[in-house]
């Protein structure tokens, strides 16, 4: 023989490559994923059980087990993650008791309806974390007392995201009339999706300068001249909310309009000839068509709306105090101070937080959904 | 008279003809829209003159209107353009939004392809070997052992384990749940990954450098492009192919021939988006860039402390950052809107 292996290893090698062709092209992008999502992930738990120090000639690391858990949530950082807590009244214990009673009644009836092992044991944790998650809320914004980052990050998820779909359902369903220039509005509205965060900020607080604004004139009137809004946790962070709303509705608005579009026409002209009102309609035949999408579409903002870190640290940095800290930004905080153990465990805290919410969310709202239209 | 009384509330608010709006809600219809509209344009509008506007302007009180209550100057822009070192930043924003798209829709599209054409099987076995086998890596390169041996031995391990015991195990898992571990990654907060992420480019000396960024980019956009992609794969007949095998053809000559050209307009906007994505990321830029590799977001919020109340600096920054972005968006709307369409609709 007098081939040579060069010539002979290469079309073999490019069989190769053929017959398992799948597995090199899954291969890129699963390595992608293990290098910079499961292992950092599980770097991540050990920093998290750890503490971090600078040393001579480099870092340190030593084991704590669940010591930053343990002040984050129990010790000298509760004020920080959770808020100060301040002894509650009767109003808010009949708040409490009444969210217990309502979910030891979801639980009863879905034990008592259609009862499975997995599904009680992931009902019994969704409803453990949102008591917890009230019980936290009324303890801290309830009494007057300061809410930590874990319930502002919460008031933005949940607020910011219920503000976005009303607008956006809203705007969806007035552009899916037949009326003029629908391709204009379209196009307008999808604008803010699509810029910077950080740019959304500053112009939000340059609208927002009471002194120098645009909308200085009108403050004055109302003689707030002299008035900050940043002063205020709670403007502080319902101007948060804004500049998400502001960024985020356009996302919703461009769904629905196109799930709003494809419900059944010939439907909707019977129901009118029948004379059935514009409520009737939507209630009867918009909203169920629309619903799988609608919440598929909240899911996606959800999941999103956790991460968020832009808009509080260039609006506020993050202030007055804490008000507007979200957790990302508590955990590049804590990363800034060289803090890693406990940058790594808030970010576990969110992680879980958010996995919680998000997985909760799509077995009781979204599957529900699902089957509400089939 | 034999007409029938018709109610005010129905002569006001109940279209005359089924597909036309009656006028009050017309009325009411297109007051809402325009109000948002506005609200949508007005901050857009304000940054766009500020960047116009000199101290003076801006410090004496609110002005509206261009050439009727002020001046519009090039002054800001000289400054931040010229005198100011903006270009570099500018430049690595592009680079790294450029580059870690294309590398993010290519290795993405290339997945989300196998995994629609391609029966994959994994055993249960062997990811649980992997993932102890990983752990115990990162034990022990804790503890002191030099990486590159614990990598090598681990590697070493896990192929030997796949020859022989991986062999007796049929549990697995199939395409779906692939899938589904590849976007289930989006989930996670990019806060709890970044720190280590930070970690392994220092120790490698990457940090602060455009290539940190494009890889990292790279892997935070890729479940994004795994999702969009399989729909218009999955979209396409199966049939051209099937005939272009039969001729011969490797799979990634069939990929790069044949499917990716047939899903042009879903890849064009899973690449608009994904390129939006990396253009206003933030926060990994913030974690891993400092002078050098430096993006236009982290610019733009690092003028915060050095010049907060001098907005018409700034507002010049927020218009050459939001610019691209903003006209791509105008233009490119419908191509974009499927995107996040094709997504969200399939769920």
């Amino acid at each position: 023989m007098t081939t040579e292996p060069a010539t002979a290893s290469s079309p073999r090698l490019w069989e190769f490559i053929d017959r398992h062709a799948g597995r090199f092209m899954v291969l890129p992008a699963t390595l992608v994923l293990l290098a910079f999502s499961i292992f950092p992930l599980i770097i991540s738990a050990y920093l998290a059980l750890s503490r971090f120090a600078l040393a001579p000639g480099g870092y340190k690391i030593t084991f704590v087990g669940f010591y930053n858990f343990a002040r984050l949530l129990f010790g000298s950082q509760q004020y920080h993650l959770l808020g100060t807590f301040k002894a509650m009244g009767p109003g808010q214990w009949l708040v409490i008791v009444l969210t217990i009673a309502l979910v030891l009644y979801w639980l009863y009836r879905f034990a008592r309806d259609h009862f499975t092992v997995l599904g009680f044991i992931g009902r019994v944790i969704s409803a453990s974390a949102l008591c917890g998650l009230i019980v936290v809320v009324v303890k801290t914004a309830g009494t007057g007392g300061v809410p930590g980052t874990l319930v502002t990050t919460f008031f933005y998820v949940i607020v910011g995201v219920a503000i976005q779909f009303a607008i956006g359902l809203g705007l969806a369903l007035l552009c899916a009339q037949p009326i003029r220039f629908r391709n204009w509005f379209r196009v307008v509205f999808f604008i803010p999706l699509i810029v910077t965060p950080v740019g959304i900020a500053y112009m939000f607080r340059m609208l927002a300068d009471m002194q120098k604004g645009p909308f200085a004139p009108v403050s004055r009137l109302f003689g707030l001249g002299e008035w900050a809004w940043s002063t205020d946790p709670w403007t502080a962070r319902l101007m948060v909310i804004l500049g998400d709303t502001w960024q985020w509705t356009p996302f919703i608005f461009i769904v629905m309009l196109a799930a709003i579009e494809n419900q059944p026409r010939d439907q909707i002209e019977a129901a009118r000839i029948d004379g059935a009102s514009s409520w009737h309609v939507f209630r009867d035949i918009t909203w169920p068509s629309v619903a799988p999408v609608a919440a598929t579409v909240v899911l996606i903002r959800l999941i999103e709306a956790f991460k968020i870190i832009d808009l509080p640290n260039v609006l506020t940095a993050g202030g007055p105090g804490l008000a507007t800290e979200s957790m990302t930004l508590t955990a590049f905080i804590s990363w800034r101070t060289q803090d890693l153990g406990s940058s790594a465990a808030v970010g576990y805290l969110l992680l879980f937080a958010a996995t919680l919410t998000c997985v909760s969310f799509f077995s009781y709202v979204v599957k529900r959904a699902r089957r509400f239209q089939a | 008279m034999t007409t029938p009384r018709i109610s005010l509330y129905r002569r006001l608010f109940e279209p005359a003809a089924i597909d036309q709006q009656a006028l009050l809600p017309r009325i009411a219809t297109y007051a809402v829209l325009i109000f948002w509209t506005l609200v949508v344009l007005f901050p857009l509008y304000w940054v766009l003159i500020t960047s116009f506007k000199g101290e003076l302007d801006v410090s004496s009180g609110p002005f509206y209107l261009p050439f009727i209550d002020f001046h519009p100057n090039l002054d800001a822009w000289r400054f931040m353009l010229i005198d100011n070192n903006t270009l570099g930043p500018y430049l690595n924003s592009v680079v790294v939004a450029v580059a870690s798209t294309l590398f993010a829709v290519l290795i993405g599209s290339l997945a989300a392809y196998a995994l629609v054409r391609i029966r994959f099987k994994v055993t249960l076995a062997s990811i649980g070997c992997f993932l102890a086998l990983l752990a115990v890596v990162v034990v022990a390169v804790a503890l002191g052992t030099p990486w590159p041996v614990a990598a090598a031995v681990a590697v070493v391990l896990f192929i030997l384990f796949l020859g022989t015991l991986g062999r007796r195990f049929k549990l697995a898992i199939g395409n779906n749940d692939i899938e589904f571990w590849m976007i289930s990654n989006r989930i996670m907060p990019p806060i709890v990954t970044v720190l280590p992420i930070y970690i392994m480019f220092q120790n490698m000396r990457l940090l602060d450098t455009q290539l940190a960024l494009i890889v990292t980019y790279t892997a935070v956009n890729l479940p994004i492009v795994v999702w969009l992609t399989r729909d218009f794969f999955a979209g396409i007949p199966i049939d051209l192919e099937e005939s272009a095998e039969i001729d011969g053809a490797s799979k990634f000559r069939v990929f790069f021939t044949i499917a990716l050209p047939l899903v042009r307009s879903g890849l064009v906007a899973t690449l608009l988006l994904v390129l939006i994505l990396a253009w206003n990321e933030y926060l990994l830029a913030l974690f891993l860039s400092n002078a050098n590799a430096q993006t236009m977001p982290v610019l733009v919020s690092a003028q915060n402390t050095t010049r907060g109340p001098q907005w018409w600096y700034m507002s010049v920054l927020i218009v050459i950052m939001i610019a691209p972005v903003v006209l791509i968006a105008a233009l490119l709307q419908k191509h974009i809107a499927r995107g996040l369409l094709s997504g969200a609709v399939k769920g």
